[in-house]
């Protein structure tokens, strides 16, 4: 304090002098603070966007391999129009769609568990026990999967220990949810993305539950209402703002995955897998713009249903 | 009526032991890979494992290529971290207690790097650096990964600034102090512990991206990059699961120390 107090007393030096100036034009301190982020956020981030967007208006010349730098539609006509590129955009709306469905059935019990239930102990237990996984390296869960997947690994071990084996059997030989072993079909990979994002969705439901005042549900249970018609009729209509909130994290997630398709895969391709490896090997960098734009569209079009159900109003 | 409510109120056994067993689930990955990485088998996954050793670590410690890759993780994750520090707090002061016309678009802006899918932010800044004819390696990751970090900071910060009282800045600034005494002497220092928190959970989101990263990279390789490799090679698998390890306690103790560091000021 005596360090401030001696500092007043000399006349005004340089800093002091631009403190106070600062301090006159509320307009300019603003500016000077903003600068530097948004110049950092124009250039960097933005100026990538609109590279992108040049990028996917470009075509690849067929013969030489090479970008023809001039304006075309023709490389998002080869997305929306050429079956394969089709089968690619389906098959991962229906995974994202799938993996999103699933998570929010199975983190509503979670999440009204620990927001209703739980003692304040147990509530602090499940918030760190939910958030230290979502932590987690993301690589490393995905490895860690492919190991419990795998041929011989410790999920079949266990089924086999309790005689589901032949279930798992009978699970993998369906046509196409399949695959040779758990770790190379749909199914494992939708439970690698479920397992992922569950805690993206179990997040914001649990926020939004603990909103749901407890003499709402009382005086449905007052009026004779049974458990699933309070749960229904009262709390869903509460908490879809917490819900969509959460699908937008798992449906846009699983919509840009690559890793975990090609980690734990079928032989199909995805959206994402699709633009890195068009980038990559291909060297096809405007299919993969291109490519990268049906995310966009995709999570736009989601995003506007979801605010309409008032998701951002959750966040 | 009280024992009423209560009773109204208890959750059945099943749903309990449901939400328990959910919950322990949620972890087994983890333990999965500590228990890999002492393994005696390196080319397949069978459980339960055929023998116990410690030989994967001294492998994976004399092998050079994983420390490479380890120095240039730390290097970008330091690097994107400051830059995160400084931009993110930056915005944090600017947005903390003024309002202005375009302020919401600046929060979308910043939001957007995470909203949008990893891959669209990736290829994004892989076309402008093939438009620019840059060559991608160390400085474009830390270009990168400083983007998306910023918001994590930034919204550390904001929510800190936003509990500072505006009184305590008035009292400073009656007491004769001028705009950066009061930053340095009241500010700062309650601002200090989230700064220091969005630094590490950062740092540790940095330390560990992949996604962004493969496009960004050329041909440098950060850790995750090096562990995305070793996925497709069959040979000494367990050294892989020796350098997760070595990862999620990289990425662990910054995330506790973030989380212990947050804390108390919530229940101040």
């Amino acid at each position: 304090m005596s360090a401030v107090a001696a500092s007043v007393m000399p006349a005004p030096g340089v800093l002091r002098r631009s403190a106070t100036f600062l301090y006159r034009r509320p307009g300019l301190y603003l500016v000077l603070l903003l600068v530097p982020p948004l110049l950092w956020f124009g250039t960097v981030y933005l100026g990538s966007l609109l590279a992108l967007l040049a990028n996917s208006f470009y075509a690849i010349d067929e013969f030489t391999a090479k970008i023809v730098y001039q304006p075309t539609l023709a490389t998002f006509k080869q997305v929306v129009t050429q079956p394969a590129h089709i089968d690619i955009i389906l098959r991962t709306l229906l995974m994202a769609v799938a993996v999103t469905i699933a998570c929010a059935c199975i983190a509503m019990p979670i999440a009204n568990y620990m927001t209703r239930y739980a003692s304040p102990r147990a509530k602090a237990l499940f918030y760190v026990g939910v958030m230290l996984p979502m932590w987690t390296s993301y690589l490393v869960k995905v490895y860690a999967w492919r190991l419990i997947l795998a041929k011989q690994g410790i999920l079949s071990w266990l089924l086999d220990s309790v005689g589901l084996g032949g279930a798992l059997d009978t699970l993998l030989r369906l046509p196409g949810v399949g695959g040779p072993s758990l770790s190379s079909s749909y199914l494992g990979m939708f439970i690698v993305f479920v397992y992922m994002w569950l805690p993206y969705m179990i997040l914001p439901l649990a926020a939004s539950l603990e909103r749901v005042p407890v003499s709402l549900l009382q005086a449905s249970a007052d009026l004779g209402a049974r458990p699933g018609q309070t749960f229904r009729n009262v709390v869903l209509p509460l908490v879809l703002p917490g819900l969509a909130a959460g699908s937008v994290f798992t449906f846009s997630l699983t919509l840009g995955d690559y890793i975990i398709p090609s980690v734990v895969g079928a032989p199909g391709y995805f959206i994402g897998m699709m633009v890195y490896q068009q980038q990559g090997t291909a060297g096809n960098i405007p299919l993969a713009a291109a490519f990268s734009v049906v995310p966009i569209v995709l999570i736009m079009i989601y995003l506007s249903l979801a605010k309409r159900a008032g998701a951002f109003d959750a966040l | 009526m009280r024992s009423e409510a209560a009773n109204w109120n208890r959750p059945s056994s099943g749903a309990r032991l449901a939400a328990y067993a959910a919950l322990a689930f949620m972890h087994v990955p983890v333990l999965v890979i500590i228990l890999y990485a002492f393994t005696t088998d390196d080319r397949t996954y069978a459980f339960p494992l055929p023998g116990v050793t410690l030989h994967w670590f001294s492998v994976a410690f004399a092998r050079t290529d994983i420390w490479d890759a380890m120095r240039m993780s730390l290097g970008v994750a330091a690097l994107a971290t400051l830059g995160a520090i400084v931009l993110g707090s930056l915005t944090a002061l600017a947005m903390s207690r003024t309002r202005f016309w375009g302020r919401e678009g600046i929060t979308f802006l910043l939001v957007l790097p995470i909203a949008l899918p990893g891959i669209v932010t990736g290829i994004a800044l892989l076309s402008a650096i093939k438009l620019a004819h840059l060559n991608p390696g160390f400085w474009t990751i830390v270009a990168g990964h400083t983007t998306f970090c910023i918001v994590i900071v930034y919204n550390n910060v904001v929510a800190r600034l936003r509990r500072l009282p505006q009184n305590w800045i008035e009292a400073s600034m009656d007491l004769g102090a001028d705009g950066w005494q009061t930053f340095r002497y009241i500010v700062l220092p309650q601002m200090a512990t989230a700064l220091l928190a969005g630094g590490m959970l950062a740092f540790a989101l940095s330390f560990d991206e992949i996604i962004v990263t493969l496009f960004t990279a050329g041909h440098d390789k950060t850790l995750p990059i090096w562990f995305f490799n070793e996925l497709f090679r069959p040979r000494e698998r367990p050294v892989t699961n020796v350098v997760a390890v070595i990862v999620m306690v990289v990425t662990f103790i910054p995330i506790l120390l973030a989380y212990y560091l947050t804390k108390p000021a919530d229940e101040r």
